[in-house]
């Protein structure tokens, strides 16, 4: 499947994958950070059980110690 | 547009600030400067001989709350500007009560922590409030990096998004300025395309 992240396209193998499966997948480590799926805020206790489908807009923002 | 219009119209809105170290003293000031009618800042921490690296602060407020020795600089460079403060550690809770009547809340913590569960708390509970986000300024040098991003109508960042401060890798007032003030422009810039009378509306 595509889907949006960051505004870049990106494809995946599977047809759905759940937002923890996809982090993996990444390799995108950082501990703190924002993930919206289409303008819904995804709450960290829900990665594993919220899903990414074809055509999603992802947007994350990692947050860096720091002010 | 003149200045003075500008400062005008300014004056009418209300901004958060959640943090006065590093970022929120700076952009704190910067929009004192420009007119920003009120500011509720919030830190629950005392001035320290190591802020003043970079903070907006003076040596012989060293011991002194931040929130209130930022009052009184602020009170030093625009007497006009109304600062609330508040000295209580922010959470999910008293975030949306203490940040109430604010059009934009600028995110100014130095922790990863504390950062994310600002924004998660204003998404989720102050629908339709942006917030204004500070992340990756540590270190000197590659201004290059240092860039603004918008990610919807309600989410902003400011930063490198990749440098992370610890002891050999500081934050200095350099590039915190840079962060602190593209912050505050951000707040001007979405003040500014708001509507002259809006609390006529």
């Amino acid at each position: 499947m595509k889907i949006l992240l960051n505004n870049r396209e990106e494809e995946f193998g599977a047809g759905t994958l759940t937002v923890s499966e996809m982090l993996k997948q990444k390799k995108f480590s950082f501990r703190m950070r924002i993930i919206k799926i289409n303008g819904v805020l995804i709450q960290k206790d829900m990665y594993d059980e919220t899903y990414i489908r074809e055509g999603d807009n992802v947007l994350m923002l990692y947050l860096m110690s720091g002010g | 547009m003149r200045f003075s219009e500008i400062r005008d119209h300014l004056a009418q809105f209300r901004v958060g600030i959640a943090g006065a170290g590093g970022l929120g003293s700076n952009c704190a000031v910067a929009l004192a400067r420009s007119g920003v009618g009120t500011l509720v800042l919030s830190d629950f921490d005392v001035v320290e001989p190591a802020n003043l690296n970079r903070q907006y602060f003076f040596s012989g407020q060293v011991g002194m709350l931040k929130t209130v020795a930022l009052k009184e600089n602020i009170a030093r460079i625009n007497p006009d500007i109304i600062v609330i403060a508040h000295t209580e550690k922010l959470d999910s809770k008293n975030i949306p009560e203490i940040y109430a009547g604010c059009e934009v809340v600028v995110e100014a913590f130095d922790r990863d922590d504390m950062k994310e569960m600002l924004i998660g708390t204003v998404l989720e509970k102050m629908p339709g409030i942006p917030v204004i986000v500070g992340s990756g300024l540590a270190g000197w040098g590659h201004s290059e990096a240092i860039k603004f991003r918008k990610i919807d109508d309600t989410l902003y960042v400011c930063g490198d998004e990749s440098t992370v401060a610890g002891d050999d890798m500081p934050a200095m007032a350099p590039r915190v300025g840079m962060v602190a003030n593209m912050q505050a422009n951000t707040v001007v810039e979405l003040l500014m395309k708001k509507s002259r009378d809006y609390f006529r509306l």
